[in-house]
């Protein structure tokens, strides 16, 4: 592949573009399924006879009349009033990801702007938190918080997950702050700041784009939890994974999967908004603060 | 589409104001405070408890799959964060291991003049938990296909269902005729419990914690349980009772032994599956050799009362449970599970599972260790159904396993 | 910085921290040394709806809460529950190696023994998901990188799908789709003209689609960063590199990458300890029969129906922090290097 720099290469961005589009139906095709999927019944989407029903929606007509059927949604959304857990979701995945990003910029810039050794290791100490598995993390916190009293409630919850979530957070965010020049926050020093006024007033402005990128991951990681929540809310405060999971069932008694499926379809499009409208921080986050190991 | 049905009009019950005022008879104000799993059938019952919020009394339910997970811790506290737990026969014991329940035979005396006495769970002469429901696993057949294979009975015992199943293949009909959960974990450990259960054995040595499954009558089980799989699709390993179901209703299994909870959809002919429903018949589970115990351990669904609560907000408690599974739940809601309410009539969902009850089917065991016997056969038979084990190798890698979890929590030392 | 306005810093985040994952870890730690005291078992007749009365056996309560009151914490047992039969069962290999007909023969009832099956394919997920997830996600950063800049945000968005989708419904959707009457199930057998092929009930096929499935829950993440980390590139010294007559794939190899490490490490770091505690794709697909891994192991002890296992499931859990922090160790090294490389000026 020999080219010439100053010319732009057709040959390679026609392949490019083919290994993103191969790409992109294998990233996308289970989704644009379960799509698809979701306004079918159960009989055709999970059909051990013949997986055409699933296109075709031979039980779909059967059933409802017609080839597509919103019965998932009305279950889900109407009767099973999914959009309750939608409410708490939305609650606790604001909440974790400001106080993540609060508690995660003030550590990681003093992670960063800190040459002692016990910056270094508690780097390391975090790391080794971040390996505990989460299944154990939450059974050790059920006596404790039914004794506070405190179990079941959004604010738990919500501070668990922080707490959690505190170690990625804390060192992407030190990753980020170590690309921003030193001289910057110390010049603002310099002229008369105090060390907080320089990291608010100076560095928060700059560091926006990475502060941006890593709220996605904190934003998805409170969006997708399921041990915590499920373990530490109560019926009322649940969120969607826990609901989602009802919808599924268990082994003595059978759910409603298709209730399941449509709520996860209508689950994604508030991230499809969230993602179109940042998209361009997510990207340039990244661009300002290329995290640095 | 019954139990769509059953969902909506559980829903529209709990949303219509009048029936939120309901006459449960508390006299003295309380509260209410329930756990209990989340499924169809408890839905019913939770929303009757509901309805018995007043002025003086308070109801709050909390349903959710990880109610076996937080009973313990919940009710441990004082006060216990609920007042009532809806529990099974398998998650009983840990209550009862820890005091966390308390008797209820003064309140019965009082209060519970509708309960039958097959509903009381008794310990040590205490009743301790009351009983509402029932399910198990039980034998599902496709009149159609036994009739084509020429078989004219329906198998009664394994070998004839391995005999039927051996029918069926060579007449060309099904390759694999059988289904069955036998996915690793719960559900395979839960099919050899049934079928051990056949054999009248005990699991342990009598008065102690020690495993006694090594024995003739474990190698007799799994080796039917081996022969089953031979007539089972070959990923068997992965199906669950709820593919199984599925399996069942795409037409490809002419016989399996499946929860009783799981009849419904499948015996409905305006449901999901119209061509195989009208010839899916239900009976007890079969025998194994000699043996005339059906292969279906019963489990029963009930509720016990926090032992860390007040006397009043026991009493309430009681009498909202009482006025939650009272009989006429049963005659409103008749095919919403295998009701054991006085005044149930079974409907054809339920004619299974009363034929496992009336054939002298055994409950599953209550036993305060059998959770660990259950988790070591869920993880150790996998290899001896793969063929890298024999079956005595296989057996005792489990009471190995189980003495490893049983000396952990102190039943054996 | 000085120590005090450091302290004042990392304060909320330490605190945080100290509370919801310093304390828990250190009654796990004790946990895993203790087993239970002795249940004081008595014989009770209990009367069931099924089967009547019997004669069974129950713990005394009471009798059990007064031993328990006396040592909270239980009987000390050491390493006792990290060397049993549930984890290292280093006496059950011990008699293996001395009873055993040949080295093959002992591999393979070691790989019975339920911590070294997990292990094996824990470790084998993590050195194949990791690295290959890792290289897909930057080629689709490469590639996304040149394709027309009013595509990328929808292709972004089509990108981050797999690790949006709950893997409570992506993996019971691809365990339908693969299913051997699936359609991805359906055109495997088609393709290999096997009409008997299914995907569960072989070994080998189940860990290649549980890999497969991994690299694609963990190829977004790696995308995102390394598609980030493109952007900032240094344009001069690309151009520099072109002037000199550097082809496509030098630039990229000697430009590009070297830009790249830094991110790849931080990368590698997060997507090797989240690899190590794999643990829903096997419980979606069902797959127990065939992979269990670390992470399953401490889920089914902490299971109610299974008895709840804290002490095992705490000796598992820090076991695998040891096996994370053995893993990591090369990428900390790194790190301390980098470290006292800024603390030096």
């Amino acid at each position: 592949m020999s080219s010439t720099p100053s010319r732009p290469n057709h040959t390679l961005t026609i392949i490019a573009t083919l290994f993103v589009l191969v790409w992109l139906v294998v990233a996308g095709f289970p989704f644009l399924w379960t799509t698809w999927g979701s306004f079918k019944v159960e009989a055709d989407f999970f059909s051990r006879a013949d997986w055409t029903n699933a296109l075709s929606g031979v039980n779909t007509i059967r059933q409802t009349g017609g080839a597509f059927t919103l019965d998932g949604y009305e279950g889900a959304w109407i009767q099973n009033e999914f959009w309750r857990a939608g409410l708490n979701t939305a609650m606790v995945t604001v909440v974790v990801t400001l106080l993540s990003l609060v508690l995660g910029t003030l550590g990681g810039y003093a992670l960063a702007r800190s040459g002692y050794r016990y910056a270094f290791w508690i780097l390391i100490i975090a790391l080794v938190f971040r390996a505990m598995p989460h299944i154990t993390l939450v059974s050790g916190y059920l006596v404790p918080f039914f004794e506070l009293n405190i179990w079941g409630t959004l604010p738990t919850a919500i501070i668990v997950l922080v707490a959690i979530n505190q170690p990625f957070t804390l060192w992407m965010l030190h990753s980020f702050f170590l690309s921003i020049p030193k001289d910057l926050d110390e010049s603002a020093m310099v002229d008369g700041c105090t060390r907080f006024q320089a990291f608010r007033e100076v560095i928060v402005p700059v560091m926006w784009p990475g502060i941006i990128t890593t709220g996605l991951f904190s934003f998805l990681l409170a969006y997708n939890d399921f041990a915590v929540t499920a373990m530490l809310l109560r019926q009322e405060n649940q969120t969607m994974i826990p609901k989602i999971a009802s919808f599924l069932g268990s082994i003595e008694s059978e759910g409603n999967v298709m209730f399941a499926v449509s709520s996860v379809v209508s689950a994604t499009v508030p991230l499809f908004l969230l993602v179109m409208f940042f998209q361009r921080q997510i990207v340039g986050g990244l661009t300002a603060g290329a995290v640095k190991g | 589409m019954n139990r769509l049905l059953n969902v909506s009009a559980a829903a529209l019950l709990s949303a219509l104001p009048f029936a939120a005022q309901a006459d449960c008879g508390i006299a003295e104000s309380g509260s209410v405070r329930i756990l209990a799993n989340d499924f169809g059938a408890l839905d019913l019952v939770m929303d009757r408890a509901a309805s018995c919020a007043s002025d003086g009394v308070t109801v709050s339910i909390n349903q959710t799959e990880e109610h076996k997970n937080l009973q313990v811790p919940a009710l441990s506290i004082d006060p216990a964060e609920y007042t009532v737990a809806v529990i099974a026969n398998n998650s009983l014991p840990p209550l009862l291991n820890e005091d966390l329940v308390q008797p209820l035979d003064e309140l019965v005396a009082e209060y519970g003049q509708q309960l039958t006495p097959s509903q009381l769970i008794r310990i040590d002469g205490k009743v301790m938990a009351i009983a509402f429901m029932v399910n198990g696993m039980h034998l599902f057949t496709r009149s159609d296909i036994l009739e084509e294979a020429g078989i004219e009975e329906t198998p009664t015992t394994w070998a004839e269902v391995l005999e039927a199943a051996e029918a069926i293949r060579s007449a060309g009909i099904l390759e694999y005729p059988l289904a069955g959960a036998y996915a690793p974990g719960w559900e395979l450990a839960e099919e050899f419990v049934n079928m051990y259960t056949a054999t009248g054995e005990p699991f342990f040595k009598p008065g102690t914690a020690e495993p006694a499954i090594n024995s003739a009558a474990g190698v007799e089980v799994l080796e039917t349980m081996k022969a089953l799989t031979e007539y089972m699709d070959p990923d068997y390993l992965s199906i669950g009772s709820l593919e199984a179901s599925k399996m069942w209703g795409a037409g490809e299994v002419a016989i399996m032994n499946l929860w009783a909870s799981q009849a419904g959809p499948l015996i409905d002919a305006e449901g999901d599956y119209p061509e195989v429903a009208p010839q899916t018949v239900l009976t007890a589970a079969p025998t194994l050799g000699e043996g005339e115990i059906p292969s279906g351990a019963l489990f029963w669904d009930g509720f016990s009362v926090a032992a860390n609560i007040s006397d009043e907000d026991a009493a309430a408690s009681f009498q909202a449970m009482m006025h939650a599974i009272a009989p006429d739940l049963a005659t409103e809601h008749p095919s919403g599970a295998s009701w054991m309410i006085d005044g149930y009539v079974p409907t054809a969902n339920a004619v299974g599972i009363m034929a496992n009850v009336a054939e002298g089917g055994r409950s599953y065991p209550t036993l305060p260790y059998m959770g660990l016997m259950h988790s070591a056969l869920g993880t150790e038979l996998v290899d001896f159904l793969q063929g890298n084990e024999t079956a005595e190798e296989a057996l005792a890698g489990v009471e190995a396993a189980y003495t490893a979890a049983a000396q952990e929590t102190g039943f054996l030392q | 910085m000085p120590h005090k306005a450091f302290a004042w810093f990392i304060l909320p985040s330490a605190l945080a921290m100290l509370l919801f994952i310093a304390l828990p870890l250190v009654s796990i730690v004790i946990q895993s040394l203790y087993v239970e005291h002795p249940q004081v078992l008595e014989q009770v007749e209990s009367c069931s709806p099924f089967g009547g009365c019997t004669m069974e056996t129950r713990v005394d309560a009471q009798a059990t809460a007064a031993l328990r009151e006396a040592e909270p914490l239980g009987r000390f047992n050491g390493l006792g529950t990290y060397l049993n039969r549930s984890h290292l069962a280093t006496g059950e290999i011990a008699e293996i190696l001395r009873s055993s007909d040949g080295f093959a023969d002992s591999l393979r009832q070691i790989y019975q023994l339920p911590f070294y099956r997990a292990l094996l394919f824990t470790l084998c997920y993590t050195f194949l998901v990791t690295p290959l997830g890792m290289l897909m996600g930057f080629w689709i950063a490469l590639a996304v990188n040149r394709i027309p800049a009013m595509l990328k945000g929808p292709v972004i968005f089509v990108s981050l799908l797999p690790m949006i989708i709950t893997p409570l419904i992506g993996s019971l959707v691809i365990y339908w789709m693969v299913n051997s009457r699936g359609i991805l199930g359906s055109l495997l057998q088609w393709v290999t003209q096997d009409p008997t092929l299914s995907i569960a009930a072989s070994g080998p096929l189940t860990w290649a689609m549980l890999f497969l499935y991994g690299i694609w829950i963990a190829a977004p993440f790696s995308f995102v960063v390394f598609y980030a980390g493109l952007q900032t590139v240094p344009q001069d010294t690309l151009e520099s590199a072109m002037i000199d007559g550097a082809n496509r794939w030098e630039r990229v190899r000697f430009v590009i990458i070297p830009h790249l490490v830094p991110l790849a490490t931080f990368v590698s770091l997060v997507q090797l300890m989240d690899n190590f505690r794999v643990l829903e794709p096997i419980i979606g697909f069902n797959a127990q029969a065939r992979a269990t891994s670390l992470s399953f192991s401490i889920y089914n002890d902490l299971q109610a129906e299974n008895g709840q296992l804290f002490a095992s499931a705490a000796a598992t859990s820090l076991l695998t922090i040891l096996f994370v922090i053995v893993l990591l160790f090369p990428v900390l090294i790194r790190t301390w290097r980098d470290f006292s490389r800024k603390g030096a000026h």
